[in-house]
């Protein structure tokens, strides 16, 4: 694996296999009393958040700290950032209190790669811009990997504001890295251009695509794109784009329904559907914490085993 | 005023002669010529004979942003890349809107001597797009100012373009116009294309450029006056530009070296180094540039050369400063681009950098031919040699060069202002 986790095309089949199915292993972890394990004690992951992200970096967080790693929140707002600090003065701050890992959330698409050159720890990307959010993309596979045993030839559909989403980024390539056929339904005004030559389809159609559909993931649409003349209404989007109980009636018996979060209830999925049983959306939340355990001892812990209690068993 | 004798040079890559230099003038072109008494005589041996080159868009910061270059600064940087006059561009602090501030620029040119400074006049005050700068005042002051352009803004609205095209005609003025709708371009950091849509960047889509271009051919011939388009960077402004020409209508257009060389695939890393307004575009418009400027439908090479403080580009990608420098690379880039790949030769080269950007700024003693008589304007250039570009070592105070540790050919030797050198063996004199 690469010492960053930046994109999703840095990892290979392989790569997002071992992923995945350390995941799996520590996810035992978190079904035991004592949700913690020694394997990164003495190291240091930074949270870096740039942006107001509660969940991602809660998710993180305890990531970190049920793998015995020191932990330190480190936010913009309130910081010398706010007071015009540079994100390079931020980064030599950081590697001069030895981070081994600095885990970045920013609103500039690219800000970790531009990090990475400053820091020798590793970098992971909890969202920046509307470029990537990979470890997001790897909770969504563990998810359907889980519900459905494999992603080899599935079909999945992700519908909504694919220009401006960096989950849809990153989905489309890890699906396509993990075998899965994606779909991209959107309409055209939210569809970056040269989406052509991305590893997916594209359609305008929700309703053609549906049936033929294993897994349907629900992006968030922000009302101020209507502002900016992407779609005339919020109602109009809802009608064309947004999952409600007709549409969900559809889906083939098996198919999932997943949303990032978090949701506009009412725009692009309807209430009963998000609370239906076919929603993954709190388990998906669950799974965060333990693919990001995978990822952040893949890339720090190196040879120790994952799980040594279950390794002495 | 010392005399030289150049010896054995080949003129535009042409045939070898001797130029015997005096009073600030090319005294005489032949075949072994013999030294007046006094002259320094300079072999040339395998060295090319230019005419000064003539940069048409260069961004010289000072007033208001010395920290990035000066008039001193960035004549050095010119002098050094073998340009005898630049056109120093409006958008400095404050905008050079009046006979004033161009007239400051002008004279702070004179006093540092490295080679002649043209302000470019602001098309509207403060480079604000609402009123007509008093044009006709920087056209009748000492600056003499013949071109101008609210460069770095468009000039959006319609009417008003109309009427600045309308109103220089009267001095025989041009409107070189940064063409970029404006609407089309808000938020815009990277060519809208495929990498835009893998890096997440907000896309800068060729359009918002050709139809501003598109608009202002029509507008220029609807009223019969000069427009210059800067820094064209799409295959379609060249379909635009070749069309206008072929209807006869009074259109000029530049290039930048960069444009001629990189792509859009270089900002995979994010590095700023490579974030320019016009964006890098794809390896097809690098190609339609090309050709264009081989074939005359492009004019000119122009610098665009834009210095920044090195903390303007040590950001992330969408707070960081548009431009690069290219004052010091100019020649070997286009060397690169335009002869190794026998686009064009060298008095293609001398056409391009010189003689029309000097028509286009209607600059009468730069951008002559290399005969008995003219000023002597010259710039000797080794082709041969070959090197990596080390930007710590620039004249320029600014550092972003995007061809910093790049392998190019050529070298400026040596630069003559009216007979007087600026550089002799690769160094400022």
């Amino acid at each position: 694996m690469k010492r960053h986790l930046i994109s999703a095309a840095d990892l290979t089949r392989d790569d997002a296999l071992l992923i995945l199915d350390t995941a799996e292993e520590l996810a035992q972890v978190v079904d035991r009393p004592i949700k913690k394990l020694p394997t990164l004690r003495g190291r240091t992951v930074v949270n870096l958040f740039f942006e107001d992200s509660t969940r991602t970096r809660i998710s993180f967080e305890a990531a970190a700290k049920r793998l015995s790693a020191d932990v330190i929140n480190f936010s913009a707002k309130g910081s010398s950032v706010s007071k015009g600090e540079s994100l390079k003065d931020t980064a030599l701050t950081l590697e001069a209190m030895g981070a081994d890992a600095v885990v970045i959330r920013h609103g500039a698409s690219g800000a970790p790669y531009r990090l990475a050159n400053w820091v020798h720890g590793s970098v992971v990307n909890a969202g920046d811009g509307t470029h990537e959010h990979p470890t997001q993309a790897l909770l969504d596979a563990f998810t359907m990997r889980r519900r459905l045993g494999g992603l080899e030839g599935r079909q999945i559909t992700i519908v909504g504001d694919i220009l401006h989403s960096r989950v849809a980024r990153s989905n489309v390539l890890l699906l396509h890295t993990l075998g899965a056929d994606v779909t991209l339904v959107a309409p055209p005004t939210l569809l970056p251009v040269a989406v052509d030559t991305w590893p997916c389809t594209v359609s305008y159609d929700l309703d053609a695509v549906i049936p033929k559909t294993d897994v349907i993931m629900m992006l968030r649409v922000q009302a101020e794109r209507m502002n900016a003349a992407y779609f005339p209404s919020v109602r109009e989007y809802s009608r064309r784009y947004g999952l409600d109980a007709r549409r969900m009636g559809q889906l083939p018996e098996h198919a999932l329904v997943m949303h990032p979060g978090p949701m506009n209830r009412g725009v692009e999925i309807a209430a009963e559907v998000a609370d239906s049983t076919r929603s993954t959306i709190v388990e998906q939340v669950a799974n965060g914490v333990t693919v990001r355990m995978a990822v952040l001892y893949l890339l720090l812990g190196g040879s120790v085993p994952a799980n040594p209690a279950e390794e002495d068993s | 005023m010392r005399a030289y004798l150049i010896r054995g040079a080949r003129i535009l890559g042409g045939a070898r002669a001797d130029l015997s230099l005096r009073d600030g003038v090319i005294a005489e072109v032949g075949d072994g010529l013999a030294p007046v008494p006094g002259a320094e005589v300079l072999r040339a041996d395998g060295l090319l004979a230019l005419p000064g080159l003539v940069d048409l868009h260069t961004h010289l910061r000072e007033p208001g942003r010395e920290d990035a270059e000066t008039v001193e600064s960035g004549t050095r940087a010119a002098a050094l890349g073998g340009y005898t006059a630049v056109h120093a561009m409006a958008n400095t602090d404050p905008v050079a809107d009046t006979a004033g501030v161009v007239e400051q620029v002008w004279r702070l040119g004179r006093e540092a001597g490295h080679c002649d400074v043209h302000p470019v006049g602001a098309v509207t005050r403060g480079i604000e797009g609402r009123q007509l700068a008093e044009l006709g005042a920087m056209a009748d002051s000492a600056a003499g100012v013949r071109v101008f352009s609210d460069d770095g803004h468009c000039v959006s609205d319609a009417v008003l373009m109309r009427r600045a095209l309308e109103y220089v005609k009267a001095f025989g003025g041009v409107i070189a116009q940064h063409a970029q709708e404006p609407r089309l371009t808000e938020g815009a950091q990277l060519n809208e294309g495929e990498m835009s849509a893998r890096l997440g960047l907000c896309g800068w889509p060729a359009v918002a450029e050709e139809s501003i271009i598109a608009r202002d051919v029509l507008l220029a011939a609807h009223v019969e006056s000069r427009l210059h388009v800067c820094h064209v960077s799409t295959a379609g402004s060249v379909e635009i530009i070749r069309w206008a020409k072929g209807k006869g209508w009074q259109v000029t257009a530049e290039v930048t070296p960069h444009h001629l060389l990189l792509t859009d695939a270089l900002a995979d890393t994010y590095d700023p180094m490579y974030k320019v307004n016009p964006p890098l575009r794809t390896s097809e418009d690098v190609a339609a540039l090309r050709a264009a400027l081989a074939d005359g439908t492009i004019d000119c090479v122009a610098t665009d050369h834009a210095p920044h403080p090195v903390e303007a580009k040590e950001t992330e990608w969408t707070a960081a400063a548009m431009g690069m420098i290219g004052l010091e690379t100019a020649l070997p880039v286009v060397q690169e681009a335009m002869v190794e790949t026998g686009l064009l030769d060298w008095a293609g080269v001398a056409d391009r950098m010189s003689f029309r950007p000097a028509r286009i700024g209607r600059l009468r003693a730069q951008g002559q031919p290399l005969t008995a008589g003219s000023p002597a304007n010259i710039t000797l250039y080794d082709p041969a040699s070959r090197g990596v570009v080390d930007a710590t070592g620039f004249a320029s105070k600014s550092r972003n060069s995007p061809f910093a540790g790049l392998e190019l050919p050529g070298r400026v030797v040596a630069t003559f202002l009216r007979g007087r050198p600026t550089v002799l063996e690769g160094k400022l004199t």
